[in-house]
């Protein structure tokens, strides 16, 4: 059995599998149950200034999206911080953590860009015995009306100046939510190292509108006649967030900094794909308001039985093994060749791939008598559109043509697999250096 | 007196109204919104579709369930009765386990094909009970055509003539129209008086004229109405049945299968409907298979079904031969009756044993039999002076006799599969031939 146990910014959980700073951790009921379903950690709900507590709608908080079988794909919320009284929730955060010693329980903040309000409630939560804070910058509804959220998060310089407070006045670990709401990443990413982060998480959720009633003429989820643009998740955001992550874990100088993955995190598979990122551990919450806590029991044992038919005897062991494979397209192989090719013992002849290739693509697929499918390696590019579309999976599969080959459709003898050619030696490259420039026939 | 399965001879009120309604409740009861969504979802959208290919009538079955799935099911209808005018009650009889749910290519990759028959039902059901049919009339021609025969042939060559601007009579020789969407299916396949209900829908576009009780040499004459009209279509179906041809079928208690899947069909209270405590059919297609296992669920105790060739051969299928044995209807191959045994009313039949030609073989044995439901097959009878290929109407291209300004289709026209589906294919063909050379 490999070892789960993580140890991230100086905190450590029975596994990576924390929950994120969301709904499920607002309060000691649910997070109890999710300690009990066994869950390695949780940031509890963002907790704000002392005073009246916020006040959320009162009708719909969420809207979505399906796919097929009504499965959900998306989720956007318009629910704010944490509407409970700070002083219930502190003494929350103390009991489940006197309770749960092993489990990571860390509180994410969100007060005013005001070194003051922010000190004031570090010393409370550092009354609690929490094993870190999460600076919220990310929420990017309502909060951030009120110039804090992903209103912070926009701001390179306030993300580095807030760090610079919480580090000064709270020896807590501190991680960094980021927004996605943004043009570049890296940015408050480094902003947060720069201002001392131990950590930075991401992403937090991305600005959306998920529907429009069309009766209504209105967005949803509609609240008395009107919508307003809400926070995306779920596993439709996987895919960006993942990118964000691996920008930050490659980027020169933000390179090293520990990350906490957020972003449609719904199986043992997709933890395992944003750790290779170089993520250090992963928060859900879609997942879990989809399906419940008990989710993480096939989030343990899925990562467990890949650890152990890898080798990887610890997390740490594969966390960022990815990362060096994350590359520009200028220095991708120009001179990989493969063809698509289409097994017929597999194929049920439903046409997609000839559909997609003949109708919006290269007219790469023939349909032959009895709806036999066949690639013209004379025309394929191997886009692999066919591959996506094809309903069995295996039944199409990319074939790389060997050194000596011949590519039917540019005629390009195949080089040898070390005398390869990205875009920097590229004959086409205007700006490439003639003398690396090879023709090559094409 | 009550009776039960166990009731000597032939008599009516075996079961009791609650099993009665129950055994011939919808065999396919309908989707619901949700159950017609996660049906929907399963389908590939497969480039030229293998299903619309089965299809007789060339249904373009992805777009209409791919509407279904975006929450149009008024749309699909639409897409639907373009093409079949009466595919709400194909929804319902179309033998789709050998037609566009066979070739399905989830059939092909799991053994489960999209469940392209219910979903049909479902955006029919949806679209005709909404309100009137969608389709109007064209200005009007001046042309009249009859057509003869009320069955799915003359009801989708009528209406298709009808939206075209022309005058249609359509003719029948019952009292009903309908054809055998109406006397001739199995009860729990079309329930609530769906038949009748979609022939009323139908005549909804306007300008189809029914005259009932009129058959051909009967009150009607193909040469005087040939005359009378611009054109004529023919819609007859088959109207007699084949005998046995052996000793004893005159005996009481023997009676042609499709006559009593017709006052089944008719009835309106089951427990008055008589039926022996043991039943024996002979035949192996849909009416046998239909009249065997509506006997059973009528409450007979015993019901075999004697097929004279092998299994594999049976023109049922599979799905209907299984439903048959589910509701313990006995199945007996390769066995040909050689008499018909009793005093006045039947009480045994005798079988011999056949090859695999269907020749009878030397060993025999006897069923007993307080009724006996012949269906091995329906002729057209008089052939009204028209030229037969086979035993059938000659036609060629799309449904035309021999004789200028006749058109035929349906059962009654050579080629083709005996299907409902199928006739609706032939009539609407016949429409367009029929309107292209009217409008020349």
């Amino acid at each position: 059995m490999a070892d789960l146990k993580t140890t991230f910014a100086g905190i450590t959980s029975p596994n990576p599998f924390w929950l994120a700073s969301a709904p499920p951790t607002d309060k000691e009921y649910n997070v109890r149950r999710a300690f009990e379903a066994g869950w390695g950690g949780v940031v509890w709900k963002t907790l704000g200034e002392e005073g009246p507590p916020v006040v959320n709608v009162n009708g719909p908080r969420y809207g979505a999206i399906w796919g097929a079988d009504r499965r959900l794909l998306g989720l956007n919320n318009i629910e704010l911080i944490t509407d409970r009284p700070l002083e219930t929730n502190l003494e929350e955060i103390k009991r489940v953590k006197a309770d749960y010693p092993d489990r990571a329980v860390v509180v994410s903040l969100m007060v005013p860009l005001d070194e003051d309000a922010w000190r004031k409630i570090l010393d409370r939560v550092g009354e609690t015995g929490a094993d870190g804070v999460e600076l919220n910058f990310g929420c990017p509804h309502g909060m951030a009306e009120r110039g804090m959220g992903s209103a912070v998060g926009q701001v390179p310089e306030y993300v580095g100046q807030i760090t610079e407070w919480v580090k000064k006045h709270s020896d807590l670990p501190c991680i960094v939510k980021l927004t996605p709401n943004i043009t570049d990443i890296t940015k408050p990413a480094l902003a947060a190292k720069q201002g001392g982060a131990d950590a930075v998480s991401m992403i937090n959720t991305i600005n959306s509108i998920t529907s429009v009633n069309l009766d209504e003429m209105c967005p949803e989820p509609m609240i008395d006649g009107y919508g307003t643009h809400g926070g995306y998740c779920g596993p439709a955001v996987k895919p960006i967030a993942m990118n964000m992550v691996a920008e930050v874990a490659r980027n020169a100088e933000t390179r090293g900094i520990p990350i906490s993955a957020i972003g449609g995190i719904t199986t043992w598979r997709d933890a395992a794909e944003f750790m290779s990122l170089g993520a250090g551990n992963a928060q859900v919450c879609t997942a879990a308001m989809t399906y419940g806590f008990k989710i993480v029991q096939e989030m343990i044992s899925g990562l467990n039985q890949w650890m152990d038919q890898k080798g990887y005897a610890t997390t740490s062991e594969f966390i960022g093994r990815a990362v060096p494979r994350v590359t520009d397209w200028q220095h991708l192989n120009l001179d990989y060749v493969t063809k698509a090719e289409i097994n017929e013992d597999l194929c049920i002849k439903c046409g997609r791939c000839y559909a997609a290739c003949e109708d919006t693509s290269h007219q790469a697929i023939e349909m032959g008598p009895d709806r036999t499918f066949s690639v013209k390696d004379d025309e394929c590019v191997a886009c692999n559109l066919c591959v996506n579309v094809c309903p069995v999976e295996g039944c199409i599969t990319m074939r790389r043509l060997k050194p000596g080959e011949v590519d039917q459709r540019t005629g390009m003898t195949i080089p040898a697999e070390d005398d390869k050619r990205t875009w920097l030696e590229h004959p086409n490259n205007p700006d490439g250096d003639p003398l690396t420039c090879i023709s090559r026939g094409q | 007196m009550a009776h039960s399965p166990m009731t000597p001879g032939v008599v009516a009120g075996r079961l009791e109204h609650e099993a009665l309604s129950k055994n011939f409740a919808d065999l396919h009861p309908p989707l619901d919104a949700h159950e017609a969504q996660v049906a929907a979802d399963r389908c590939y959208f497969c480039y030229d579709a293998p299903c619309m290919e089965a299809c007789p009538t060339s249904i373009d079955i992805p777009l209409f369930i791919r509407q279904i799935l975006t929450g149009t099911p008024e749309a699909a209808g639409k897409t639907i009765l373009d093409q079949n005018i009466l595919g709400g009650m194909c929804a319902r009889v179309c033998p789709t386990e050998t037609l566009c749910e066979e070739v399905c290519v989830r059939e092909t990759a799991e053994g489960e094909p999209v469940q392209i028959g219910r979903l049909q039902r479902f955006a029919t059901d949806t679209l005709m009970w909404q309100g009137p049919q969608p389709y109007t009339r064209a200005a009007p021609t001046g042309k009249r055509v009859a057509v003869v025969g009320a069955g799915p042939a003359g009801l989708a060559c009528a209406h298709r003539l009808a939206m075209y601007g022309h005058d249609v009579t359509l003719y029948d020789a019952r009292e009903k129209a309908g054809g055998l969407n109406e006397f001739g299916i199995a009860s729990y396949k079309s329930v609530d008086d769906f038949a009748s209900r979609e022939v009323e829908w139908l005549m909804g576009i306007g300008g189809i004229e029914l005259k009932l009780g009129a058959a051909l040499g009967n009150s009607l004459h193909l040469s005087q109405i040939s005359e009378d009209y611009d054109a004529v279509f023919l819609g007859i179906g088959l109207v007699d049945t084949n005998d046995l041809g052996i000793e004893g079928e005159g005996l009481e208690g023997v009676e042609d299968a499709v006559d009593f899947i017709a006052k089944l069909r008719q009835s309106h209270n089951l427990r008055n409907l008589p039926i022996g405590r043991r039943v024996v059919v002979i035949g192996g297609g849909m009416t046998a298979i239909d009249a065997a296992t509506q006997a059973k669920l009528l409450g007979a105790e015993e019901v075999t079904l004697v097929y004279r060739r092998g299994q594999d051969k049976m023109p049922a299928s599979e799905y209907e031969q299984d439903l048959a044995a589910s509701k313990g209807v006995h199945i007996v191959c390769n066995a040909a009756p050689v008499k018909i045994t009793g005093g006045n009313h039947v009480e045994g039949i005798e079988f011999a044993y056949t090859d695999d030609n269907a020749k009878p073989l030397d060993e025999t044995f006897t069923l007993p039999a307080d009724q006996v439901f012949k269906a091995i097959g329906q002729t057209l009878g008089d052939g009204h002076g028209l030229e037969i290929d086979g035993r059938k109407i000659a036609v060629s291209g799309a449904g035309r006799t021999t004789r200028p300004g006749i058109w035929a289709g349906g059962d009654c026209a050579a080629g083709g599969d005996d299907l409902t589906v199928t006739a609706v294919a032939e009539g609407r063909d016949a429409a367009e031939d029929i309107h292209a050379s009217l409008m020349g």
